[in-house]
């Protein structure tokens, strides 16, 4: 067995898969799948301070390798998670991340202030590239300076790990991560989902309600393994890569790329196991290249 | 879930049903509960396909299903042959309620391939000594699928909109709807006609639920794609659903 440990900010995961916002739930509902236990996080669903409906149905459009959604951060707020969900998560021994998510600053910071209370969550992820809300979410995450406003805010209240999710919807994602660490952001997380559009051409209207939506699975791999490369080689905090990982295979791609850790999303919607099949897998690829540690391969891109 | 094929049987040109066992024993389900199929050999279907129970037979261990070719994935199970296997999440879902008042008599209205739960409730309703009438609705006469099964556990009731079988008409222009008293009605169909039945069973103040398919990408609660705009705000479809009291429903009824 290869040593799959890595440290993200003060975190130190027993390995580097963990699941990704807005696609597990609040891991309970894998429980009939897997001991979720096994997983080095798990980040459970956007949070904000106040519930949220989100977005009118249709949500969803499959896509050539992919799927849009347009969910709109659906959730029962903050106060519902402190008080329903955490206890029934707490004891779990795994890190629990919440991704935290909002429309104007303040909400980011109380909502921040409300999780920092809860001992088990062992850091945020502050969502700052949600393309499904009409305020706030990705606005504040495709201009340096608006990313480095709400670390800075988020930073002052919260003191263990702080990961900040970025958009791919962006000329140059690299600058967004600096500005981040700037502002001391424990670790970046890439990518959110690529806005896009699917259209009905009988009917001659979008598919969704809110006609664009976030691209995810592995159509979008690409472009999330090319922005984790840069990014990786632009900033000294740890890098956590997503965007379109189905299997072991892509993850450790992601590593080399120069990632720290990976999140597996979209897949987790056609393999609940998905997860688990991808840390046995790259501990049988660590083994079969005589690697001793997963550090080992992390940025090992030889170009 | 792997599952294999025990047999493929087309139905009509663009339905077949499907027969799967395993060596363990299947799982518990009930009617109204679906399963996520993963579509081996379809390059375009990315997602699983929620496919309804039509049966679920416990002497012989199989599950049903019924299913139609609406595109490349579907079609692409419609070449299954006897001993492949197929990966199946599954049961998912509520199910059925039984009448909470006495009455014996049931009606189950299947619109197209929305007759696809109807078989195992219908059955499930027999055992437990209701009585239940089926109401079916279909284009044309080949369209009509498993009547002899649906004949079994209870009388059936036809329309055809080209008057080739049965009443000529819609499902809710059946002159059954006039003669008869229901004691519960449950529906499943095309959203036109789940809501023609629901607006015929809150006029007559008769209960009634309705088996949504509203487009989901997990099954299993995670996306919160799937859901359906209720009185208790968004949820969904897949979890607290796919089947609805049409109280807890904000249609136009």
């Amino acid at each position: 067995m290869a040593d799959l440990r890595v440290k993200i900010g003060q975190l130190d995961l027993k390995n580097p898969v963990m699941t990704a916002s807005g696609t597990f739930g609040y891991g309970e509902e894998f429980s009939d799948f897997f001991d979720i236990s096994r997983l080095g996080g798990y980040i459970v669903k956007g949070t904000t301070l106040a519930p949220r409906q989100g977005n009118a149905y249709p949500r969803m459009a499959e896509t050539p390798a992919g799927m849009l959604n347009a969910v709109g951060l659906q959730n029962k707020g903050v106060h519902y998670f402190a008080d329903e969900i955490y206890p029934r998560l707490k004891d779990i021994d795994s890190h629990l991340i919440v991704n935290v998510s909002g429309s104007a600053i303040e909400d980011y910071v109380a909502c921040t202030e409300k999780i920092a209370e809860l001992e088990k969550v062992t850091a945020i992820e502050l969502n700052i590239s949600c393309p499904n809300v009409k305020q706030g979410g990705m606005a504040f995450g495709t201009c340096a300076s608006s990313a480095g406003d709400i670390v800075r805010a988020v930073r002052k209240v919260y003191p263990k790990t702080l990961i900040v999710k970025l958009s791919p919807n962006v000329t140059d994602i690299t600058e967004i991560a600096r500005a981040a660490e700037a502002e001391g952001a424990d670790s970046v997380s890439l990518i959110n989902t690529l806005l896009g559009m699917a259209i009905d051409a009988d009917k001659r209207r979008p598919v969704l309600s809110t006609v664009t939506g976030g691209l995810s699975g592995p159509c979008v791999k690409p472009v999330a393994l090319r922005m984790v490369w840069q990014t990786a080689r632009a900033v000294k905090i740890p890098v956590i890569g997503l965007g379109g990982i189905m299997n072991w295979k892509d993850a450790v791609e992601f590593l080399l790329a120069g990632a720290t850790a990976i999140q597996i999303g979209t897949a987790n919607f056609i393999d609940p196991e998905v997860t688990i099949k991808t840390i046995d897998g790259i501990n049988e690829y660590l083994n079969k290249n005589g690697y001793s540690s997963v550090s080992k391969i992390i940025g090992a891109l030889e170009i | 879930m792997d599952l294999s094929v025990t047999e493929n049987s087309s139905l009509n040109e663009n339905c077949f049903l499907l027969k799967l066992t395993s060596d363990q024993k299947l799982p518990d389900m009930l009617p109204g509960q679906f399963a996520e199929i993963k579509v081996e050999g379809s390059p375009p279907t990315f997602l699983r396909r929620p496919i309804s129970i039509n049966n679920y037979c416990t002497e012989t261990n199989e599950l049903w299903l019924l299913v139609q070719k609406a595109g490349d994935g579907t079609r692409t199970m419609g070449n299954l042959k006897k001993s492949d296997t197929l990966n199946l999440i599954f049961p998912l879902g509520n199910s059925f309620s039984f009448p909470e008042n006495n009455s014996k008599s049931v009606l189950l209205v299947g619109g197209g391939i929305g007759t696809a739960p109807m078989l195992f409730w219908g059955k499930y309703l027999k055992e437990k000594g209701y009585s239940p009438n089926f109401l079916l609705g279909a284009r044309s006469a080949s369209d009509l699928l498993q009547l002899d099964d649906l004949n079994q556990y209870g009388t059936v009731y036809t329309t055809t909109e080209d008057g080739s079988y049965g009443e000529k008409g819609l499902v809710t222009q059946h002159s059954i709807l006039q003669d008869k008293n229901f004691g519960f009605i449950y529906a499943c169909g095309p959203k036109p006609m789940m809501v023609a039945v629901a607006r015929y069973a809150k006029t007559r103040s008769v209960p009634c639920e309705v088996s949504l398919e509203n487009t989901m990408a997990c099954g299993f609660g995670v996306c919160l794609c799937c859901v359906e705009n209720t009185v208790n705000g968004h949820i969904c479809v897949c979890t607290e659903g796919p089947v609805f009291n049409i109280n807890e429903l904000l249609w136009q009824i």
